[in-house]
């Protein structure tokens, strides 16, 4: 047994409004650069849709994801390490930016510089990438609310898969949100397939991340990620993704689209789990079985025999505390009530979601029976069978059992949390239908109806006691500002050459490399220096030039 | 041996090895954030789906034909019994073919690059610097192959070319063997000489980073953020983020 932490998060679909707020949030925070404009480590789809990129899920055409050989072991769907590098001229299995959406602006200065015309001007709609006119003809959003879906939704990957009878019906039938990140899964394909092994999963919380350093856009992980997490930026030219907000997560606070969720859906917490059992459990033949066997891979944080292992594979105490208390653990193993964005990719994703009971009640409410009974929401959820078995589709590899099961204890929540609203007697064998007790009914209802800000996100402080022990963060003591002065002086620590040295806390974006600001050191003598080997060729730093000599002079 | 000679079969040589050898020193330690192939293949795919891999294919068989035909002495070959005769056969026909494959690739590439506009947009002052030398190197290596092995009686570079480029690697240069090559050779020699110094400032860094690690590696990578702030080893040109700004002026009163 080798015990690992991975941060992971459930989303309540049941709670999402659609807003695209975390949408925002996020591109705000990470993405909204140059060579960027088409990147969304956070989206919303509307399901049934085509997802971003179009029709990302239909693995027989992109290739995502791993496979199980016929010898039972796994393999990317792709192709494995030869393949990989044969095709590295060109990746056949690419999206092209035309599948995401041609990223553009608008003439904003035809509104302010045109001349005075009979027709008021217009701002015309601008390519970023040629700088034509363009005509907008699909974006990350396109079919939002079911826009449009009469003429995109028989495209949608999952429809496809049902029967004939089913897509008809689907549109009138219901319609939910599906907010997307990376999955950070354990068995991360993107990973698997980067030549360069730039890409690597955090050993201390499982976090995916792509080493800018060492990309050399090789594009692999673009491809193979089936859940087209990873974007290539087109400017850059390397791949990022979407990083859990780590910068955040270190410091114990949630992710910016779970900081910002209007509809406080999302859970972050820590699950330990069996990294010897992961490869093992996501090769199980039949696909049916894969969120079982996820869900086995999992370890218990209360069972002794692993708190020992998980000490003796160095996880502290605090985190072991923060396994034992994360809401994922609760909502995965104790109440079973979220499930994995298609497991059948087999790389065991590590963002699940509670399947969404609401569309279940509204047909109920809106045929006049009582949407709130448990009966008759026990009986719409065998009945009907059309949101079910979509569901299957997402989130069971197509077994419709875990739905249910998932279905009826949110169905039994409700009409046992309304008894107690109205002042009834609690009916514990609504409880016990679902197999589970009124207390814990009342303790999943906390955890998802009141969902307190310190219930939805467990987690705990990254340790960096030891590693900035072995950086020079103690030299910021040594320069003017002395010790004491708390976290690293402007200098951030010198050596005598007056460059500084790398120790200072990491930058985390991208443009902190180029700006300026951090090209210039100081020398002993306080004189600005700087480096023109680090400089992009954009303007004039400070340091660039010795100082002015001084009127009168200092002696 | 004239001045002209000492410069351009001495001095241009090493200087353009020593141009390769810093500036990919240079590059490595302070622009990894740059080192990248720089595709293009998110703008378009169905013309890089041919030109690439016949480009890059083609020059793989052309670079090993190099190495076999100027690396490697006569005699040793001949030691394994591959004599004048069949190397000539080999290297005129196998040659002719990789130059072919080559050729086809690079001018599909090359129109591509011209008539997509989103490549176009993003084609750089370097890139064309280091396509125009790029593409000189293989017209006249091109030209030397057809016009000498193919349609005349052979030149041998092996007497002379060969043995001027061993002599440079054993810094014993030797500018004599260079005196009487044909043009078309010259010519070839001085373009790919100049593309190999500007070479560590262009996007052909990517060729060293062949991953053939790829192939030994397990399949996920694990780091640890605890040995290393951030994703790899602190070097230099990475320098850290002093933010939040208000605390440093704070600690500078």
């Amino acid at each position: 047994m080798r015990v690992m932490a991975q941060m992971s998060m459930v989303m309540n679909l049941d709670k999402c409004i659609g807003c695209h707020t975390c949408s925002v949030t996020c591109k705000q925070t990470w993405t909204n650069r140059e060579g960027m404009e088409y990147v969304w480590f956070n989206n919303v789809e509307t399901r049934p849709g085509l997802g971003y990129p179009r029709q990302y899920e239909d693995q027989e055409k992109w290739n995502g994801g791993w496979t199980r050989t016929k010898r039972g072991r796994l393999k990317l769907k792709s192709g494995g390490r030869l393949k990989k590098l044969a095709y590295i001229f060109s990746n056949p299995d690419l999206p092209s930016i035309d599948d995401y959406y041609e990223p553009w602006t608008y003439d904003y200065d035809m509104l302010t510089k045109s001349p005075q015309t009979k027709v008021g001007p217009v701002a015309r709609p601008k390519s970023l990438l040629t700088g034509d006119n363009m005509d907008i003809k699909w974006s990350g959003n396109w079919d939002d609310n079911l826009g449009g879906s009469l003429e995109t939704a028989h495209e949608d990957p999952i429809l496809a898969h049902m029967s004939d009878h089913v897509r008809m019906e689907f549109e009138n039938t219901f319609m939910f949100y599906l907010p997307r990140i990376c999955e950070h899964c354990l068995n991360p394909s993107c990973v698997s397939a980067c030549p360069s092994g730039a890409m690597y999963k955090r050993e201390e919380d499982g976090i995916v991340l792509v080493d800018q350093d060492s990309c050399r856009g090789w594009r692999m992980c673009v491809s193979s990620c089936p859940y087209k997490k990873v974007y290539f930026n087109h400017k850059t030219n390397k791949a990022e993704k979407c990083t859990l907000c780590y910068p955040l997560l270190e410091q114990g606070k949630p992710t910016i689209c779970s900081e910002t969720c209007v509809g406080r859906l999302r859970y972050l917490g820590l699950m330990l789990y069996d990294a010897d059992r992961v490869l093992e459990a996501a090769a199980v033949e039949d696909e049916h079985e894969l969120l079982d066997a996820q869900r086995s891979v999992f370890l218990d944080p209360f069972d002794p025999d692993v708190i020992a292992a998980a000490k003796a594979d160095g996880i502290a105490d605090d985190w072991i505390e923060a396994a034992q208390n994360s809401p994922i653990y609760k909502l995965i193993s104790e109440y079973k009530v979220a499930l994995p964005l298609h497991p059948e990719y087999r790389t065991m994703p590590m963002v699940w979601y509670i399947p969404p009971l609401s569309p279940v009640v509204d047909i109920v409410s809106n045929t006049g029976n009582d949407g709130e009974d448990v009966r008759n929401l026990f009986a719409a959820i065998d009945k009907l069978r059309i949101p079910v078995e979509y569901l299957a589709g997402l989130f069971t590899a197509g077994d419709t059992v875990p739905i249910e099961d998932s279905l009826r204890k949110l169905a039994a929540m409700r009409s046992y949390m309304r008894d107690i609203n109205l002042g009834n007697d609690p009916q514990e064998p609504i409880a016990n239908a679902v197999g589970m007790s009124g207390a814990e009914i009342e303790a999943m209802y906390r955890l998802l109806a009141i969902a307190k800000y310190e219930d939805r996100y467990v987690i705990p402080k990254a340790h960096v006691e030891s590693a900035r022990d072995l950086e020079d963060f103690a030299c910021s003591l040594n320069v003017d500002g002395g010790p004491g002065m708390g976290g690293p002086g402007e200098t951030g620590g010198l050596r005598k050459t007056g460059r500084r040295v790398p120790g200072t806390p990491v930058a985390a974006t991208v443009e902190s490399f180029h700006s300026l600001n951090n090209l210039t050191g100081t020398d002993e003598s306080g004189n600005k220096r700087m480096n023109l080997l680090e400089w992009d060729g954009k303007g004039i730093s400070n340091g660039m030039f010795p100082p002015p000599a001084t009127a009168g002079g200092t002696a | 041996m004239n001045n002209l000679d000492v410069l351009l079969w001495i001095a241009f040589p090493y200087a353009a090895a020593a141009s390769f050898i810093v500036g990919h020193i240079l590059r490595y330690r302070y622009d990894q954030y740059g080192w990248t192939s720089r595709s293009s293949q998110l703008y378009e795919s169905k013309l890089l789906k041919w030109g690439s891999p016949l480009f890059h294919y083609g020059m793989l068989a052309v670079i090993a034909g190099h190495v076999i035909g100027l690396l490697i002495p006569r005699e040793w070959l001949e030691f394994i019994g591959i004599n004048e005769h069949i190397y000539h056969l080999g290297a005129t026909w196998l040659g002719t073919a990789a130059a072919a494959v080559t050729v086809v690739g690079m001018l599909i590439l090359l129109a591509r690059r011209g008539a997509v506009k989103r490549v176009l947009k993003v084609t750089s002052a370097m890139d064309v610097v280091m396509y125009i030398f790029l593409v000189a190197t293989i017209a006249f290596g091109t030209i030397a192959v057809v016009q000498f092995q193919l349609l005349g009686a052979g030149y041998d570079y092996r007497g002379s070319v060969s043995p001027w480029i061993r002599s440079l690697f054993l810094m014993q240069p030797d500018v004599t063997l260079m005196a009487g090559v044909p043009l078309a050779f010259q010519l070839h020699v001085l373009t790919a000489t100049a593309l190999f110094a500007i070479w560590p400032f262009t996007r052909l860094v990517h060729v060293l980073s062949a991953p053939i690690w790829y192939l030994l590696r397990p399949y996920v990578v694990y780091r640890s953020r605890d040995t290393k702030l951030g994703a790899r080893k602190p070097r230099p040109g990475w320098n850290r983020s002093t933010l939040p700004v208000k605390e440093k002026e704070h600690s500078m009163k």
